[in-house]
């Protein structure tokens, strides 16, 4: 490794990363990030795209948000579901949705679902998996319907039905028994929501409720909690004790506003 | 670092362990390739299309890792429309072939890539060549790649003849793929092919209920295990102690 000296290779520079390695074999590991241990979804129906996810955000063990918004806009008619890190997803379709609003508007046009596709490979391939968003990018433009899923490295894959995160395995054994060709839009509905439901129930990092997106040729409906298995009901006990539970002995009351005198000194300061 | 490990993966990587494979013929190149895409033992992709398009009659075969050689195919395409503006001509298989193997050299430290471009041209005709993974430009009548492979070059080198058509050319595609596909545990699912001539691409499909089938043991082992038991017990009762099994 002489040579790395004098000569640098063009692109990003990972040295951070080897440092952190180092540092990491010494044990002392990265802070941990807040991921979305996810269920997220996406399907083709009739006459659009369907768009799922469940709403629990991770760190570690620890359940971090229990209602979050893991399917992000990128334009009107395009949205992506999240799954990775949740910084990096958040921030990503962030940029992306920028820089499609930009496109849009240089070209006068409604932009195309593999535009976004497009940019989001070649951000997620340069960062050579670096920034880990697992993503699922869905929606409709002038060529019709598209739907794609979007690897932390930069792979894409399309596909009618998709799934992704830790419990796209849950979500696609629902997918791959009841998805068919042409659907109706309730069907499709129905069959997100039970796929997503699925990571819920038999996936640790999936959790809490599920969110839908619908997106056809003129129309895009947020669905946002359209079922909420896990709702808090009404707890069995109440904890609050009447006044007079705890005796004592003595009581004393003390007065805690300070009351101050304030006296004018010298002359007062001419105002006119 | 001694020296490179060609067969790792980034962490989490989606990889295209693969069986791909181009035969050249008389008129044009047959190019096949498996449908599977695996991140670790998780089939990512049941029907993938490994049969990238870079120009109008050249295609390549992707294998290793599929963001990678979805990053090189898509510069590639980009590449030869450049090239194809500059000179005002279709640019031939080995332009194509060469851009692809420029990249895979120069960033082989990065990459994880084995990639075969075939395809016809004015000039040359049909051509296949192979790109193996450090990079390395080879023509060849026939190339196979990605792990299933190995599994298949025996019956390649038997199989293979000159002079075939398309029909011939197509029918090997099939069986080697099949073959390929049954041993090698990443690869599997369907059979894509595609058949380039001077007149166009065609695109063919074999579902997974339908690939070629060779021997799978079952019928055949009973039969074994029958026959020759008869016949040596027929032996042992004459002399049970000159009976080499």
């Amino acid at each position: 490794m002489a040579t790395a000296a004098v000569y640098s290779s063009p692109g990003f520079d990972f040295s951070n990363e080897i440092r952190n390695n180092f540092l990491a074999s010494k044990g002392i590991p990265l802070p941990k990030a807040t991921s979305t241990g996810t269920t997220i979804v996406g399907c083709i129906f009739e006459d659009g795209i369907i768009l799922g996810a469940d709403t629990r955000a991770t760190e570690g063990p620890i359940v971090a948000d229990k209602n979050c918004e893991k399917i992000h806009y990128i334009t009107e008619s395009i949205r992506c579901c999240g799954a990775g890190t949740a910084a990096d997803t958040e921030f990503v379709t962030n940029l992306i949705s920028s820089n499609m609003e930009m496109h849009a508007l240089t070209h006068n046009r409604k932009p195309r679902v593999v535009t976004a596709m497009t940019m989001l490979k070649q951000y997620l391939f340069r960062y050579q998996g670096h920034v880990g968003a697992a993503l699922v990018l869905g929606g409709v433009d002038a060529t019709g319907p598209n739907l794609f899923t979007i690897a932390p490295h930069g792979s894409t894959d399309k596909l009618p039905y998709v799934t992704m995160g830790s419990g796209s395995l849950a979500a696609m054994a629902v997918f791959e028994s009841g998805w068919r060709k042409g659907m109706s839009r309730e069907e499709a509905l129905t069959l997100v929501k039970s796929a997503i439901s699925a990571g819920i129930f038999n996936d640790l990092g999936s959790g809490s409720n599920v969110d839908a997106c619908i997106i056809t040729a003129n129309n895009t409906e947020m669905l946002r909690n359209v079922e909420m298995p896990n709702e808090r009901v009404q707890k069995e006990r109440t904890y609050v004790f009447p006044k007079g539970t705890t005796a004592w002995k003595k009581e004393e009351v003390r007065k805690l506003v300070v009351q101050e005198e304030v006296r004018l000194v010298g002359e007062a300061m001419d105002t006119d | 670092m001694d020296h490179i490990d060609m067969n790792r993966l980034k962490q989490g990587e989606i990889n295209l362990g693969t069986s791909i494979m181009a035969v050249q013929f008389e008129g044009g190149v047959v190019i096949g390739a498996d449908s599977r895409t695996t991140s670790g033992s998780y089939i990512a992709n049941r029907v993938t299309d490994k049969l990238t398009f870079l120009h109008d009659r050249i295609y390549c075969c992707r294998s290793g890792s599929a963001a990678d050689t979805q990053a090189i195919a898509d510069i590639g395409h980009y590449s030869l429309q450049m090239q194809t503006q500059v000179i005002g001509a279709a640019p031939t298989v080995l332009t194509a072939a060469a851009i692809m193997e420029k990249m895979c050299y120069q960033n082989k430290d990065q990459l994880s890539a084995g990639i075969i471009v075939a395809g016809w041209d004015k000039k040359n005709g049909p051509s296949v060549y192979n790109i193996p993974l450090g990079g390395g430009l080879f023509r060849q009548p026939w190339a196979i790649g990605g792990s299933g492979s190995t599994y298949v070059y025996g019956y390649c080198d038997a199989t293979y003849q000159e002079g075939w058509g398309k029909d011939e050319t197509v029918n090997f595609v099939k069986n080697t793929l099949a073959l390929a596909m049954s041993r090698d545990g990443s690869s599997g699912g369907c059979i894509r092919m595609c058949v380039i001539t001077e007149d166009g691409v065609e695109r063919m499909f074999i579902p997974g209920d339908q690939l070629p089938r060779f021997w799978e043991g079952k019928e055949i082992l009973s039969d074994v295990t029958k026959k020759p038991l008869a016949a040596i017990a027929a032996v042992m009762d004459v002399a049970p102690m000159a009976v080499e099994v």
